[in-house]
């Protein structure tokens, strides 16, 4: 497999909520020194119970910090036309410029976001109108039908009002909203959840025709480990704040190194057996007061001594095998 | 065979529109089946199929347009009137739980209010014993969340205590509307479990309605699949979801993503462009979306054919 050049890479990145309540300091410390390096043309699934950080980490991702999220420390690169650009550097309005053309975030439940009042026409309009400028109304609406119709779905919605599609058509329209301007780099937070498994492949469809019509980036969370084997080429499950493991979505789904990985594919039930599964024990930490040594260890069976103490640093297993726990290399792993 | 509860060719109707443009949408349109005492029977299909019309006619939420309900051999028109949940039995669970519990109210409150409502205990003492034996059965103990609010639960806990408020009263059916869908994969299995075991160790009915047919599968004998209001494959979770037969029944079992990244979905799909239109359509609701669409299909209701006891509402198995 030929690597392809980066796209977005951060740097020890942390991302740390600041939290007043009556008088006493909270930090939630919901990202906590994650390195990414997300390439070119690739679906890049993050997945992770819900409370691991995930979302944190897109908004971070999409240069969307404001507080009472802060950037405590670490680097998010974006690499526009071949230059790195460190995003926290810029000034807001150089910062609202590159994400136009350069990013599309769709957040979770995006697609309560469309205005209920005035038809998708209008949306399409305002939408194209605020970045496309000079152009006549017949001339944008034009793009508008072209653009719907060419990623397959009915032109005639445009003519509605959002209440009068179902959830999955509203979902469907707001990804394709953010597509509209042909960004480099898509980020999606759990754009399939509580959609049904029908509606849910209409929009993994809907993703996977922009990506390869664009051949752009796409950053996917979902906890739904089945949509994740479906759509994405690399993974990274996130636990309590960090990247656990990472590789390639063949590589975790059939050689997973760390615990919390095996529990999450070993919990799904599987058709033609019934035996039963068991879920990942006990509960997600809180991100105000995390265990010490790996955050996992109260979960894990197999934890060991050094697990309480110390956290495991993510090494890399193989080429493009990244796991992050000291069962697996270190002095105490069974690597060693 | 002793039935728990039946439904028999139940109808609702809903009518919409002004005055000038009324519609009339058929939302359950003769549905029949019925649940064993200890048994788990599955209601699967996508959003606005009927699902939680049934379930709230049944919960005695809304009225039937026609049909019967008969529980514990007692049918519905008779008791009519009177809550369904005091007087029948009859507790249900919710998508949300965080929509089910006041966010400003702590939530052992609702447990001791359920106990003063069904007069269940006299002293104190007497409801915490009763609050903590349901709790254990959900894998939580009162210390744990006494004088706690539903923010300090997680999404599966709080789940599991609005699964225990339910039983307190000891019902012989439980309703759970779409219970896990909100909650993430990994503690799905935690709740799903739990509902296992509770048909193992008591003879508690459930009516699972779910569009997650793995879980489905995994828990439930019995399962009946609708698709816009009427109820088009029902039988063994065997028989139904291992070698489906309805054209519908096939799609969404194909539509189940596969946690293996070699089963990879290839084929386009066509999804429905507005439901409202799947609702009216004359002939099979199914028809617009099939790939065996035959003339008939269009101006034909297709008839319930029995195929290796498995019900199929299809003209393909026709004769």
């Amino acid at each position: 497999m030929t690597m392809n050049k980066t796209i977005l890479r951060t740097e020890g990145l942390k991302a740390f909520y600041m939290l007043d309540v009556f008088g006493t300091r909270k930090i939630v410390k919901a990202v906590n020194e994650v390195n990414l390096d997300i390439r070119e043309n690739e679906v890049y699934g993050i997945a992770g119970e819900s409370g691991c950080g995930k979302t944190t980490l897109l908004k971070a991702l999409a240069a969307a910090i404001e507080p009472p999220l802060r950037l405590v420390d670490g680097y998010i690169f974006y690499y526009v036309d071949g230059e790195a650009v460190d995003v926290a550097t810029l000034s807001p309005e150089a910062k609202r410029k590159l994400r136009l053309d350069y990013i599309a975030y769709v957040p979770q439940g995006s697609m309560s976001a469309l205005n209920p009042v005035i038809k998708l026409k209008e949306t399409y309009l305002d939408f194209i109108e605020s970045h496309v400028s000079g152009r006549s109304k017949e001339e944008t609406l034009a793009i508008a039908e072209k653009h719907i119709s060419e990623l397959g779905l009915p032109p005639k919605i445009l003519d509605a009002y959002p209440h009068q599609l179902s959830g999955g058509m509203r979902q469907r329209v707001t990804i394709a909203l953010a597509a509209l301007l042909k960004p480099s780099i898509i980020i999606a937070d759990e754009p399939t959840t509580a959609l049904d498994v029908v509606v849910q492949r209409g929009v993994v469809q809907l993703l996977m025709d922009i990506q390869k019509k664009l051949k752009n980036t796409i950053i996917m969370v979902t906890h739904d480990m089945g949509v994740q084997a479906n759509i994405a080429d690399r993974v990274g499950i996130m636990y309590a704040g960090k990247i656990v493991e990472e590789s390639t979505t063949e590589k975790i789904y059939g050689d997973p190194q760390h615990p919390y990985t095996q529990f999450l594919i070993n919990s799904l039930p599987q058709f033609g057996d019934k035996s039963t599964r068991q879920s990942v024990p006990g509960s997600p930490p809180s991100l105000i007061d995390l265990p010490g040594g790996c955050a996992f260890h109260p979960r894990c069976p197999h934890a060991m001594q050094i697990c309480l103490e110390k956290t495991p640093d993510l090494i890399s297993l193989d080429t493009d095998h990244k796991v992050a726990c000291w069962l697996v290399g270190g002095e105490h792993g069974k690597a060693s | 065979m002793e039935k728990l509860l039946e439904v028999k060719a139940l109808t609702k109707v809903f009518t919409m529109g002004s005055i000038l443009s009324r519609v009339k949408l058929t939302a359950t349109d003769t549905v029949s089946f019925f649940i064993k005492p200890g048994e788990i029977f599955t209601l699967a299909g996508e959003s606005g199929c009927g699902k939680t019309t049934t379930a709230k006619i049944i919960l005695g939420f809304e009225e039937p347009t026609s049909g019967a309900i008969i529980h514990n051999g007692k049918d519905r028109a008779e008791t009519k009137g009177k809550k369904v949940w005091q007087e029948e039995g009859i507790q249900a669970i919710f998508q949300d739980p965080f929509g089910t519990f006041n966010p400003l109210r702590v939530v052992d409150r609702y447990f001791f209010e359920t106990l003063q409502n069904f007069k269940m205990a006299t002293t104190k003492r007497e409801a915490i014993a009763l609050i903590d034996e349901t709790l254990q059965l959900v894998g939580l103990t009162y210390d744990e969340f006494a004088g706690k609010y539903p923010s300090e639960f997680s999404g599966g806990q709080l789940q599991r205590i609005s699964i225990a408020r339910a039983l307190l009263t000891k019902p012989n059916l439980l309703i759970a509307d779409e219970p896990v869908s909100m909650v993430d994969a990994s503690l799905r299995m935690s709740i799903v479990n739990l509902f296992k075991r509770l048909k193992e160790e008591t003879d508690l009915g459930v009516l699972y309605i779910t569009h997650d047919l793995a879980t489905a599968y995994y828990v439930s004998e019995r399962i009946a699949i609708m698709f816009r209001g009427n109820i088009v494959e029902m039988g063994s979770v065997e028989q139904v979801l291992m070698s489906p037969r309805h054209p519908y029944t096939q799609l969404l079992r194909e539509s189940i993503p596969e946690a293996d990244p070699k089963k990879r979905w290839s084929s386009a799909i066509t999804l429905s462009e507005l439901e409202s239109e799947e609702y009216m359509r004359v002939g099979c609701k199914f028809a617009g979306r099939c790939p065996h669409v035959m003339e008939k299909c269009k101006s034909e209701m297709p008839e319930d054919v029995l195929v290796d006891d498995t019900l199929v509402k299809c003209h393909l198995y026709k004769g």
